[in-house]
């Protein structure tokens, strides 16, 4: 077999594809025949320095997929079977790979080292292969440049797959010391200096102990500001990476080194190859998205101080910082805003204005405006472009009384501009800008409102002339109406200033959905994402008009359904992607119709076509039009109640494909909150469908291939139905309990370190309390009550353990305090000695009844009303 | 190792629509779980509902067992099919009448209830107008016992003003209140409906318990603003112990006393008379002890409402109606009256004898057709009360004494089992 497996190699790559498929077919037949032989000759294969570098290469990228998938089920399937190997097997194919590393065929080097960083990947934290690191780094200095180069790539690669607590810190040191060996000027091969700063960018997070070391950090500092002076423009760019990443994971120990970073960033900025001049633009977003984190937590009433202090290193670098960012907006390329993957060195200026607004608030302001006031009026685009976009940036940030009287004077400027300039790229970024003024300095916050009656005229009359301009602009002229109508969403009044243009407003946005270039710029969504503001953002008297615009998107949406099979696969995307766009429309309409009475029962006579449409919807396959399709039925079950049980008989199956979708799991997750709705709408009619409905929670449940955050809100789903059908739950007990129970007690205890985790956790733990609520609820006044009294010690048991855990957050312990109080108010005397021996009813209840959340507050005043009952007797 | 991108968005809001509608339908369906819930544990559980006395041999037949008394309290539940938002469509008549049979009408005080200090409430109740508050689709309006509009305004109740966040249909409130005059302020009473979810079939104790923690919350109790008209207050409900009696009856208020209201801490909101909310009054704590004629001066003889029936019995108001006595067939076509007529007589000095609590004759002279704007005839219990007030009236050392007794009671029962 082994001089088969290189021509079956070189022949899985032939143009024939013939030949192709059949080397495919026998590499599978290889592998399931015989894995360990299958995977030794594809190591063999790779270590081979006498065979062709294609047949190698690919023996190492089938090797590398062997012990590795994206999705989650699938890795672990491959871990567990490359667990199970036998010994003997996986330390031959280890030395194979490790003795690949020092092959003179670089690209056989590469994917070894790739392949090296899999394997670590699963064996370190089960404890094997210890002898890893020492090996890699036992006489690198002896080595050849080649192979020193592998090695300190199979670092990087390392350090990348691996989490930092499987390393101890000895091993770190030895990694690090060998990278920044690496990357010393002393290092005179630039491959290696390459592979030696790549290699750190991924082990500055084992970093953390050697970031607080004086000595180490300066060393490590010292070097990689070096590097970013290196001739060779990769090893530059590497370094700014690193200096990038350095700049959010070791933000609170950057003091010493800022000013001296500062002169390398605006070096780079000003004269270095653009790759580069990126990262150095990119290492001040980066400080800047620090600050406003930190600044926002000493903002915020609850922490009063951030753990990490604020260095103000941009307020500080502020009169140097500015000048060079607003230098970079004149360097724009042509046609860049109708590039979608745009990026340059213009834009990262901008956008790293805008950070640095955010961060410094009114202290920008006097260092822009005169570069605004300078460029605005100049003859060459370019310049009139960038004093626009410099204005635009600083809006979010300062406060609104430092930019009011700008805005003032400059609103009728850019009004004018957006119809009369020459210049495409100048109307583009005058209508962003409208709509940054509309977005942060109109609304019911502000107290000097911009928009009045005299201008609103001329506001409204501009941007509906620019929805007819290309789209790029347009696209932008929708976004500004967006803004504009939020601002009028908290309205206090029956009137809208909108009200008498929402007509023309609305036959404007239409004519821009039906525009034939409406798919260029992302124009057809802009435009029906504006509508649905303007509805959202309408008050009762356009409510009728509101009205006439239902059967209108409907047609819309009926005309999508239409004539599918012709389509090209293109053309279907498309289509699906407006009927998901229309019905989102509809959704916003039947919220905004449904919350008056006297327009809700006038759009529900358009109930039973609409319900039609959307069924028919579920006929695309198209993630996003089901899930659209899902939520606006949610709404509609809402706005009918019980009348949506009409549409059950057919609407369920839906339901049930629905909760089964574990690829696009979004609409799996949209579907478990609309069978809430659907619950609460229809309540016990319900039951008839909840053997279908349980069925699939429960397995979606029991699956390892949805996505994890889908299992709160399935838990909450069965309080939801447990409520609607009440005694009737009873069936589903025996299966839902130990799930619930199961779940309980692995989420008392959070081994979570990170923030993620430990979030998911108390999602959880909420769900989980959400269905014990229902499910207690759902069985009151039932003669039933005492099936669930087997169950109490266990659900008692869990609140204890949650409170003795001391790490819900306000939510959870809402809901847990509410729980025992169901409890106790379904089971009254019955549960009342078990209530008493629990920790909850004293010690986590009066620390609730003396929370500063009133909904903590409000649910534990219930419960001790219910406990008091139920231990009284 | 390939550089990493660091492409940052663009010329773009931060929030797609499509992502705000997501986050929108998952607030409403949060909110919708969370009223869910609250309305589940808002609906009288057999916990929370009422519990048999300890004692049966206290029960007489003159005395109904709170057990009875609550098999009645569940029957007047279905008679609110008709939702109150429609209801304030109704016009005239219609209207009136409709409104007057929503509120809860306390019986007069003509005994002492049984364990008053276990399971009653006690306040003072403010002198005013009776009167519904209902607050739905952004505005407030305030109708009288009768029906008849009090006030139209905006307040701080959850739909009570057009402002933010209270647009939704679904929300809408509805409490007993009395509007007192003097500081313009509605004093509630009772809480019937809050935030679209009905508390008639929740216990007093629940009512009071809910209205305590939601009301202020709202901000309803705030000094009048501009999306605020009336001030909201409420009255402290004591438990009726000696100290809660006492106070009631003795602290000063905010307000113009008139009377005390008791409410059993077990009963449903039930429409209509009740004797599980009870209203007693004297001259210490009520300007208004015996009925007055419009002029306010004390009349020489009570008098009475009572409704003429088809067969010429003048019944009072009560479920079953109690008959005072029968006009004959021709003075009934010669006064021009109609059944259903509410007339106006007068009792005769010491004109109603009893015999083991049962009315046993009335001496009454009719005088007038009454007042138009009457919706219903008195209660047995007002008249009896009113002729108690002239004989022998019901005093507040009585009430003392009842929960002193019970207190001595209770003790004795302990002192028993400690003996045990």
């Amino acid at each position: 077999m082994a001089m088969e497996v290189t021509q079956i190699l070189l022949n899985a790559q032939s143009v024939d594809s013939s030949v192709r498929n059949h080397a495919e077919e026998s590499l599978r037949q290889f592998q399931e025949q015989n894995l360990p032989s299958f995977l030794l000759s594809l190591s063999g294969e790779l270590s081979n320095d006498e065979k062709p570098v294609e047949s190698r290469k690919l023996a190492g990228l089938i090797l590398k997929n062997a012990l590795d998938a994206k999705e989650q089920h699938r890795k672990i399937e491959l871990v567990q079977r490359w667990l199970s190997l036998d010994a003997s097997t996986k330390s031959h194919i280890k030395s194979s790979l490790l003795k690949t590393l020092n092959s003179v065929a670089q690209e056989a080097r590469s994917t070894a080292s790739q392949v090296v960083a899999k394997v670590a990947a699963i064996e370190l934290p089960h404890k094997q292969w210890p002898e890893l690191i020492v090996t890699l780094l036992s006489n690198i200095h002896q080595q050849p440049a080649h192979s020193k180069q592998a090695t300190l790539e199979t670092l990087g690669y390392l350090c990348e797959e691996v989490s930092p607590e499987v390393i101890d810190q000895e091993q770190v040191n030895k990694i690090l010391t060998a990278v920044v060996q690496g990357m010393n000027s002393a290092e005179t091969n630039n491959e290696v200096r390459l592979a030696a700063t790549r290699a750190l960018y991924n082990a500055l997070g084992f970093a953390q102990a050697n970031f607080s070391n004086d000595m180490e950090r300066d060393y490590i500092m010292r070097v990689v500001c070096e590097s970013t002076l290196s001739p060779e423009v990769k090893i530059r760019q590497a370094a700014f990476e690193c200096l990038v990443a350095i700049a959010s994971s070791y933000y609170d120990k950057l003091s010493p080194y800022i000013s001296d970073i500062f002169n390398i960033t605006a070096k780079a900025v000003k004269e270095d190859d653009e790759p580069v001049a990126l990262q150095a633009i990119e290492f001040w977003s980066s400080i800047c998205d620090e600050e406003i984190d930190i600044l926002e937590e000493y903002g915020s009433e609850f922490t009063g101080d951030s753990e990490i202090p604020c260095f103000y290193f941009a307020k500080k670098a502020l009169p140097v910082l500015v000048p060079m960012l607003l230098e970079t907006l004149l360097k724009q390329e042509e046609d860049q805003d109708q590039d979608e993957g745009a990026w340059n060195i213009s834009m990262a200026g901008g956008t790293c204005l805008g950070l640095v607004a955010r961060t410094v608030r009114d202290d920008i302001v006097p260092l822009v405006v005169p570069f605004v006031e300078e460029n605005i009026s100049k003859p060459e685009w370019r310049q009139r472009e960038a004093a626009t976009y410099a204005f635009g940036s600083i809006l979010e940030g300062p406060s609104p009384d430092k930019l009011i009287r700008l805005v003032d004077s400059a609103l009728s400027f850019m009004l004018n501009a957006l119809i009369t300039d020459p210049n495409n790229h100048v109307k583009d970024t005058t209508a962003w800008t409208l709509g940054r003024v509309f977005e942060f300095l109109h609304g019911s916050t502000v107290e000097t409102p911009i928009i009045n009656q005299a201008n609103i005229p001329q506001i409204i009359n501009v941007l509906l002339q620019s929805m007819k301009d290309v789209p790029n602009v347009a696209e932008k002229a929708c976004g500004a109406l967006y803004f504009l109508a939020q601002g009028y969403e908290d309205i206090d009044s029956p009137s809208s200033p909108l009200t008498q243009y929402f007509q023309e407003i609305v036959q404007s946005l239409l004519a821009v959905t039906r525009r034939e270039d409406a798919g260029e710029s992302r124009l057809r969504t802009a435009a029906y994402e504006a509508l649905n503001e303007v509805v959202r953002s309408s008050t009762d008297e356009t409510g009728p008009m509101v009205l006439q615009l239902v059967p209108l998107i409907m047609m819309e949406l009926h005309n999508t359904l239409e004539g599918g099979l012709k389509l090209s696969s293109d053309e279907r995307e498309k289509q699906n992607e407006l009927q998901g766009l229309l019905c989102g429309c509809l959704q916003v309409m039947i919220q905004k119709l449904g919350s008056s009475d006297v327009t809700k029962y006038v759009f529900l006579q358009f109930a039973d076509q609409m319900m039609g449409l959307f069924l028919k919807v579920f006929g695309s396959r198209s993630a996003t039009a089901h899930e659209e399709a899902m939520l606006v039925i949610g709404a509609l079950a809402y706005a009918m109640s019980s009348d949506f049980a009409k549409y059950m008989p057919e609407f369920h199956k839906y339901l049930e494909i629905g909760l089964q979708n574990f690829e696009d799991y979004q609409v799996c997750a949209i579907t478990v909150g609309v069978v809430g709705d659907v619950c609460r709408a229809i309540e016990d009619k319900i039951l008839p469908y909840c053997d279908g409905i349980m069925t699939q929670l429960l397995k979606d449940l029991s699956s390892n291939q949805l996505h994890r955050s889908v299992k709160p809100p399935i838990f909450s789903c069965f309080g939801d139905i447990a409520l609607a059908i009440g005694e009737n739950f009873e069936k589903y007990l025996m299966y839902a309990m130990p799930m619930l129970q199961g779940a309980a007690e692995l989420s008392v205890h959070t081994s979570a370190v990170d923030d993620d985790m430990i979030e998911y956790t108390n999602l959880l733990r909420n769900g989980i309390l959400e269905a014990y609520s229902g499910i207690f609820q759902g069985f009151k006044g039932s003669p039933k009550t005492q099936l669930l009294l087997s169950y109490v010690p266990h659900v008692l048991q869990f609140l204890d353990n949650l409170y003795m855990e001391k790490d819900m957050d306000e939510v959870v312990s809402k809901t847990a305090i509410g729980v025992l109080g169901d409890l106790a108010d379904t089971l009254g005397p019955n549960a009342g000695p078990l209530i008493q021996q629990s920790v909850s009813c004293k010690e986590f209840l009066n620390e609730c009844l003396s929370s500063d959340d009133h909904l903590v507050k409000e649910s534990a005043e219930w419960a001790k009303l219910a406990i008091g009952k139920a231990i009284s007797f | 190792m390939a550089p990493h991108e660091l492409r940052r968005p663009f010329k773009r809001p931060a929030i797609s629509d499509q992502q705000k509608r997501r986050d929108l339908s998952l607030i409403r369906q949060e909110k919708n779980r969370l009223d869910a819930q609250r309305h589940a544990r808002f609906l009288a559980s057999t916990v929370l509902s009422l519990q048999p006395p300890a004692d049966s041999e206290i029960i007489t037949d003159s005395n109904p067992s709170p057990e009875q008394e609550f098999e009645l309290v569940e029957e007047g539940i279905e008679a609110l099919e008709l939702d109150v938002r429609q209801a304030a469509k109704l016009k005239g008549t219609e209207a009136r009448r409709w409104f007057a049979k929503q509120l809860m009408l306390p019986e007069w005080m003509i005994d002492i209830p049984d364990r008053l200090c276990h399971d009653w409430y006690v306040l003072a109740r403010p002198a005013g107008k009776r009167c519904f508050v209902v607050s739905s689709n952004g505005t407030t309006v305030s109708r009288l016992r009768n029906g008849t509009l009090l006030h139209r305004f905006p307040s701080s109740l959850p739909s009570g003003a057009r402002n933010k966040g209270n647009s939704s249909s679904q929300s809408y409130c509805i409490l007993d209140c009395i509007f007192h005059e003097l500081d313009q302020t509605y004093y509630v009473t009772d809480m019937v409906c809050w935030a679209g979810f009905s508390l008639y079939e929740c216990t007093a104790e629940f009512r009071f318990f809910w209205l305590n923690s939601k009301l202020v919350e709202t901000g309803a109790c705030d000094p009048p603003s501009v999306y605020h008209k009336h001030r909201f207050s409420l009255p402290t409900v004591y438990n009726c112990d000696q100290a809660g009696l006492h106070a009631s009856y003795t602290q000063p208020t905010s307000y113009v006393k008139d009377g005390l209201l008791f409410y059993n801490k077990h009963a449903h909101y039930q429409t209509g008379n009740t004797p599980l909310a009870l209203v007693w009054k004297d001259a210490n704590c009520s300007q208004y002890v015996i009925d007055t004629d419009s002029k306010g001066q004390i009349l020489d003889q009570q008098q009475v409402v009572l409704a003429l029936q088809e067969n010429g019995k003048l019944t009072t108001s009560d479920e079953p109606p109690v008959e005072f006595g029968c006009l004959d067939m021709e003075f009934i076509q010669k006064s021009g009256l109609q059944t259903g007529d509410l007339l106006k007589f007068s009792v005769s000095d010491r004109g109603l004898c009893f015999t083991d609590g049962k009315l046993e004759k009335a001496d009454i002279q009719f005088i007038s057709k009454s007042n138009r704007a009457r919706a219903f005839a008195d209660s047995f219990s007002k008249i009896m009360f009113q002729h108690m007030v002239r004989h022998s009236p019901l005093q507040i050392e009585d009430l003392f004494a009842s929960i002193t007794s019970s207190a001595v009671k209770d003790k004795e029962v302990t002192d028993e089992e400690m003996a045990d």
